[in-house]
Order: structure tokens, then C-alpha cells, then sequence
């Protein structure tokens, strides 16, 4: 942000309230990796040296949802983990995001069967549905930086009750 | 808010965890059992186990393992769907290796229908099947090794994956979920750039395993959490029903690409490594040591491999070639018959079972002469080597429990199938 | 002589009263006989010196979808000494599926069998631990039964509150 620079030439910034605190949700989004099946793969692969989440300050995997921002669904949701999956949604703490990994997540995809529940958004509210079966690496980083995007224009006062805002599509594999 | 009822807080699995007969003694117990659910949110659990264990203290009492929470109806989506579609979904079972499944469902489909591959595509199809027992493994292992606390080798393994994965992407188009063989060959030929990326990845592989290996063999950490943890005899891993990589480690020398050779593994010259200790340790050594046998089987293969077909040139059996549909009537019509009809295996019930990274891939299918199969049976190695997980783990301290589930490499996907 | 063709004829031997109905697909060895007598033959062709069939690879079941003998319960055994995989079948009928449990002689069946009756609703006497393997457990349906279809009916699962 070049901040070192401004605060050389005049001591201090004026800003709002809601850039500040957007600019630092945006750079440290916490993820709660819910690793469900083959997505929960190509999650590990971004987390890996190739793609390295943490460039995006992201790489922080908290695997209890008291500490996350942002429900990454990856993987098939069934009926029986369906209330799982909610179980952790609301055990998350506000403002919280979800991203819809894979197809199979967002509307059930290849899984036209009585076990499948036929996208996630039957039961939460989603941000944004990723394209892919499964979505490369590099598209979930787009994701992530779609969602920063979304963070950055959350005002701080909507603390309690984030507004849902329209869901965002990521196209192509 | 909502009252819970007994039956609620005592359902079915908790009965079945609180009448399983225990052997496992203390000098002064405590006295206060307490009830633990772990999963299917757990980051060791590899993905949607849940296990429900009774404990004394830290040390486990009971276990039973809950499954289901990825069961997305494979078997019934099979009936209802022709040969040629079912494919994809093979990638999604184990979706550590895919081409492994792949081979594995060819294979089954080619035996049901009584037709073989060109020994070009038999041999790329072992290529595959042997990368993808490489990354599997080294999921596995570093897995394991995340699980029990030493995360670098983790990201070693990761990154040597990705070297596979590129090769992938140069043979099928895709990363890992590959749909890359079909009935009667495979979709595409190996180009000489995937080959030389393989030789290469090879050439370095050996190295960087040894880095590996160095790193965690020599940690006490590492082998002191595994070794004597969950320990099971060969008599009773064969009553339980492991395969695979666990079998093995129990000290009984059993690989189908050995018992009953399929494609041309029969001509190829590997070890089947075998440790006798049976614990989580010995699993782990048995995993590192198919990693260079595979090595050694990928080389040979791309020694002796053939130039020439990649398919099955029967129209009327396989799909046609592309160059062909388009300017043969024939072929046309054949290839919209299959399309839209499938492929009509005879009359007959087959089982065709592989070796796949964790153990015995089976496919049972039975065939009324359609174009779909009246019934598919998955035998998955993961679900039969979960179920010795609530023998393994009594009397262990909690915190081995992630240490055994690791060494058995359960994937979810194939397990709740 | 090869093992596969002494199976048979020691079956016969030790059960004359039993009609096995053998078929051979494909290399695959297929014995069918009546579903009271399946503990006894596995029994045998576990314990038998020659035979020692010692692993138990699966159990399954397949819908006819017809009156008479609507379901087979199918097993695989194999044997490690000879390398050599055996499939024996026993047809239930619909109004009482009911077959004795091979838990006592091979553990793994418990699980394949709890998948078995998850999925056909097929019980097995004397099993352990009958229980649903996959579905939940107040589950009424057998999911892989034909009648049934691939969507499910509707409103059997629930979804959590939104
Ligand atoms: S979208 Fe595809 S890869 Fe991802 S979980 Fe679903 S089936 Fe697996």
C-alpha cells in the first residue's frame, strides 16, 4: 500500500474508518478449510509450495471455525453432512463469507442422486460459486481475491449483520 | 429452542459404542468414561471420518467408526448410466489416483465384454497406474507425517506431486481428475513431452525421497509416535480383510499385480516389499518402498513400450476413432449407437479386481445384455481397511488415534463411495 | 489338479444333499445353491486344507426385481495359498430376506454386510451389530433397492433449517 512512504513525506494519513478496516479484513482472510472430498485436494495443492496461499494472507488454515472468516466448502455435501457443514456456519463469528468450491458444491454436479444435496445454497447463504469439477488452483485464488474484493467494500458498521450481497460467478475452469 | 428427547442423545451408534466388548484394563482406572466425537470435521481425519470413541482418561477404551458422510450414491448412479459415463465418475472415488480407477473400471468393462486393449495402451495405462500410486503415496506419507507433527515433509511430498500433476496435464488435459482410459485403450496418446517430463521428474525423484526419508527417519518424533502404535498380526489383518500397503505391513506378501497379473505386470521386474512388524511404522515403510518400486516399474515400462495403437479398432465394440466418424458412414453410425445406447456387454456377472495405491480396487458387475449395468458393486479398499480402525485403536492414547488413521490412508470418497 | 476344478466336486462330496448350480464366465467360478445352507459351505471352504479360503472380499446383493427369488446375496472369497477368487451366490426371497451372517468366520464381512442391509435391506441372522452403514439412521428406505429412485423421494432427508 505504500504506506512507509506516505508516512515519510507527512506523518500521517487521513482515511475512513471503513477503508481502514476493510483494507485489514481484506489482507488477512482466515479460512476454515472444510475439505469434504476430491476439492479438498486441489484446496491442499493451493496451500502448497506451487500455488502458495500465503501470498494472499490466507495461508492461516484454522481448523476450528471460532477463528475464520471465510467457509471454504470443498467437496460433495450430502444430506447426512449437510447439517454438519451448518453446525460450522454458525459456529463461525460475523462477518463471515462462503465459498461454494466445485461444482458439485454449488449445484451438485455430476451427483444426481438421492444423497447429494443439489447445491449448498439450499441451506446457506453463498458469495461465490467456483466453476470447476475440480476448479484449478489458480481459479480458487481468484476466488479469494473476488472475495477481498467483496471484504473491502464491506463497511465496518454492517459489524453485526452483514447485508447479503449478489452472489458473484466465477466462470471457466 | 427444542428439547432433546433420550432417544436423541442415546441414538443407535452411541448404544453400539457403549456395548462393545472391551478388553483393554488399567491398574487404577478412573472411574469417569466420557464419550468423544471426533469428526467429521477433523483435520486428520482425511476428510468426513467420524469416530465416536469411549475413553478412560486419555486412553481409548471403545472406538467406533461412523461412516456415510460422503456417500454419494455410486452404485445406484451406475445402474442408471452406460458404461462410457461412468468413466469420470471413476475419478472420483479414490481421488488421490485417478488414472488408477480409471484402469481399474477399463478393465472390469473389457473383461465383462471379453475384448482387450493394444499392448501400447496396456502399457500407458500402467504408466498411470504407477504415477498415480507415486502421488498417492505421497499423500500418504506426508499426511502422515503433517498428522503426527512434522509438516515440512508434507510440503516436500506436495511439491514432487506437482511434478506428476504436470504431466497430467500434458497426457489428459487435466490435473487430477483425469478420465483418461476407455473401453478398449485410452482417450490419447502419450507425447513425447509428457514422456520426457516423467523421465525427468524420475531422474530426480530418487534424490528427493531420500532427502525425505532422512528427515524422517532419523526423527525421533516421527518413529516413536508410530512405532508399536496399532499393531496388528497377519492372521487377523487377513480375517479383517486389509489389502494393499497394510497388508503388506503385517508381514503377508500379498499384491495382485504379483497373485493374479493383470495387464503385463507379468513381464515387468519389481519387489513387493513386506514388513513383518504390522504397526503404523512398518505401514509407513512399506508406502516408502513402493514409491521407488514404482520407479523402477515406470522405467521399464518406457523401455518396453510399443509404438503403435492406443485403441481398440473394433467399431462395432469400442467407440470409433474421431478421424474415422467423420468421414465414414459406418463408423458414424456406430459411434451413435454407443453414444447414445452404450456399449452392450453380454449376458454375465464378472468381478475384476486390481491392485490399486491403497489396496484392492474390485468391480462386480452384472450385465443383462444392456447398455447400462443392472448392478455395480465397488469393492473399495479404504472402507475394508477402516474397519479394523476400532480394533487398532483400543487401549492407545488419544493422540495415536490420528497417527493409526493416517498409516491406513483411508480416503473418504471410496470408502462411503 | 487345479483348484478350481476340485472345488466343486469336494462341495458335492461333503454336501450331497445340496443342488450346486456352477457357472464359469469369463474365468470367473460361480457356485449357487440354497441360502440355508451358506454358513455350513463357507465353513467348509474356509477350513479345508486344500481349499483355505481365508479372506472374504465382499458381500453384496442384487435386486431381480421379480416376484420369485427377487434378491441374490452375492459373496467373493478368496483364497491366499491359491491365489484364487470364488463367488458364491444364494437367492432370498423378498417376503422374508433373511440369510445367516459369515461374521463368526470372516470379520470383514461385518462391515459389508451392515453395507448389505443398508442398501437391500437384507438381514443377516446373528449378525453382531446390524446397523445402517451409510445413510442416517432413522432412514426408511433401502436406497439401491429398484423400486426406488435415483433421486430419492422427496422430503426423506432433511436439510437443515436455512
Ligand atoms: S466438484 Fe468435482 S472435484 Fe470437486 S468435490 Fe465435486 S466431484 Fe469432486
Amino acid at each position: 500500500m505504500g504506506l512507509e512512504a506516505k508516512l515519510m513525506s507527512d506523518g500521517f494519513i487521513t482515511t475512513t474508518i471503513d477503508a481502514l478496516v476493510g483494507w485489514a479484513r481484506e489482507s488477512s482472510v482466515w479460512p476454515m478449510p472444510l475439505g469434504i472430498s476430491c476439492c479438498g485436494i486441489e484446496m491442499m495443492a493451493v496451500a502448497g509450495p506451487k500455488y502458495d496461499i500465503a501470498r494472499f494472507g490466507s495461508e492461516v488454515m484454522r481448523f476450528t471455525p471460532r477463528q475464520c472468516d471465510v467457509l471454504l466448502v470443498a467437496g460433495t455435501v450430502t444430506y447426512k453432512m449437510s447439517h454438519v457443514v451448518k453446525k460450522i456456519y454458525d459456529q463461525m463469528p460475523d462477518p463471515k463469507w462462503v465459498i461454494a468450491m466445485g461444482v458439485c458444491t454449488s449445484t451438485g454436479g455430476m451427483y444426481r442422486s438421492y444423497s447429494v444435496v443439489q447445491g449448498i445454497d439450499h441451506f446457506l447463504p453463498v458469495d461465490i460459486y467456483l466453476a470447476g469439477c475440480p476448479p484449478r488452483p489458480d481459479n480458487l485464488l481468484n476466488a479469494l481475491m473476488l472475495i477481498q474484493d467483496k471484504i473491502k467494500h464491506t463497511r465496518a458498521r454492517d459489524f453485526q449483520n452483514i447485508p447479503l450481497l449478489e452472489p458473484v460467478k466465477v466462470n471457466g475452469n | 429452542m427444542e428439547r432433546l428427547t433420550k432417544d436423541d442423545v442415546h441414538p443407535s451408534i452411541v448404544k453400539a459404542l457403549l456395548d462393545q466388548e472391551t478388553n483393554v484394563t488399567f491398574e487404577d482406572a478412573l472411574e469417569n468414561e466420557m464419550i468423544l466425537n471426533m469428526g467429521p470435521q477433523h483435520p486428520a481425519t482425511h476428510g468426513v471420518l467420524r469416530v465416536l470413541l469411549r475413553l478412560d482418561g486419555e486412553t481409548v477404551v471403545a472406538a467406533v467408526p461412523d461412516l456415510g458422510y460422503l456417500h454419494r450414491g455410486y452404485e445406484k448412479m451406475a445402474e442408471n448410466m452406460s458404461y462410457y459415463e461412468f468413466i469420470p465418475h471413476t475419478d472420483r472415488l479414490d481421488y488421490i489416483s485417478p488414472p488408477a480407477n480409471n484402469t481399474a473400471f477399463c478393465l472390469a468393462v473389457e473383461k465383462l465384454y471379453g475384448i482387450e486393449a493394444p499392448v501400447r495402451a496396456q502399457y500407458i495405462r500402467m504408466i498411470m497406474t504407477e504415477l498415480s500410486r507415486i502421488t498417492s503415496h505421497l499423500v500418504a506419507v506426508g499426511a502422515l507425517a503433517m498428522d503426527v507433527g512434522a509438516l515440512t515433509v508434507f510440503l516436500w511430498c506436495l511439491r514432487e506431486r506437482e511434478k506428476v500433476l504436470n504431466a497430467y496435464d500434458i497426457i489428459c488435459g487435466a490435473r487430477f481428475t483425469t478420465s483418461y482410459t476407455r473401453i478398449g485403450g485410452v482417450a490419447a496418446d502419450m507425447p513425447d513431452e509428457a514422456i520426457g517430463i516423467i523421465k525427468e521428474f524420475i531422474a530426480q525423484f530418487e534424490e528427493k525421497l531420500d532427502e525425505a526419508e532422512r528427515m524422517l527417519n532419523t526423527n525421533r518424533i516421527f518413529v516413536e509416535r508410530l512405532e508399536g502404535v496399532g499393531v496388528i498380526s497377519g492372521e487377523e489383518a487377513i480375517n479383517i480383510g486389509l489389502t494393499g500397503p497394510n497388508l503388506r505391513g503385517s508381514g503377508i506378501e500379498h499384491d495382485l499385480r504379483r497373485a493374479n497379473p493383470y495387464m503385463l505386470y507379468d513381464q515387468i521386474d519389481f519387489k513387493v516389499p513386506v514388513y513383518n512388524e504390522g504397526d503404523s511404522l512398518a505401514r509407513y515403510f512399506v508406502r516408502a518402498d513402493e514409491l521407488r518400486e514404482s520407479c523402477k516399474i515406470i522405467i521399464q515400462c518406457l523401455d518396453k513400450m510399443p509404438k503403435g495403437e492406443i485403441m481398440l479398432n473394433s467399431p462395432k465394440k469400442v467407440l470409433p476413432r474421431k478421424t474415422e466418424i467423420y468421414t465414414k458412414m459406418e463408423e458414424l453410425i456406430h459411434d451413435f449407437m454407443i453414444v447414445n445406447f452404450g456399449v452392450k456387454p453380454p449376458v454375465g456377472d464378472i468381478y475384476s479386481g486390481v491392485e490399486n495405491p491403497k489396496g484392492e480396487l474390485g468391480f462386480y458387475i452384472v450385465s443383462k445384455g444392456e447398455g447400462h449395468p443392472w448392478k455395480m458393486k465397488i469393492r473399495s479398499p479404504s472402507f475394508c481397511n477402516l474397519q479394523s480402525l476400532g480394533g487398532l485403536i483400543k487401549g492407545h492414547m488419544i493422540s495415536d488415534v490420528v497417527a493409526i488413521i493416517g498409516s491406513l490412508d483411508p480416503v473418504m470418497g471410496e470408502a462411503d463411495k | 489338479m487345479e483348484i478350481k476344478d476340485k472345488i466343486v466336486p469336494l462341495l458335492q462330496e461333503q454336501f450331497p444333499e445340496t443342488n450346486f448350480e456352477v457357472t464359469d464366465f469369463r474365468g470367473d467360478l460361480k457356485i449357487k445353491f440354497d441360502a440355508s445352507q451358506i454358513y455350513p459351505v463357507c465353513n467348509f471352504l474356509k477350513n479345508h486344507d486344500d481349499l483355505k479360503f481365508n479372506m472374504c472380499e465382499d458381500v453384496t446383493a442384487i435386486d431381480w426385481a421379480t416376484k420369485k427369488n427377487r434378491f441374490t446375496v452375492v459373496y467373493h472369497i478368496y483364497s491366499l495359498e491359491n491365489k484364487f477368487r470364488l463367488r458364491l451366490a444364494c437367492d432370498v426371497q423378498e417376503n422374508h430376506p433373511h440369510i445367516a451372517s459369515v461374521v463368526p468366520l470372516w470379520k470383514s464381512a461385518n462391515w459389508y454386510e451392515r453395507e448389505t442391509y443398508d442398501m437391500y435391506g437384507i438381514k443377516f441372522e446373528n449378525h453382531p451389530d446390524l446397523r445402517r452403514m451409510y445413510m442416517p439412521e432413522e432412514y426408511e428406505y433401502y436406497p439401491l433397492r429398484k423400486e426406488y429412485p435415483l433421486m430419492g423421494i422427496p422430503g426423506d432427508l432433511t436439510l437443515p433449517k436455512k
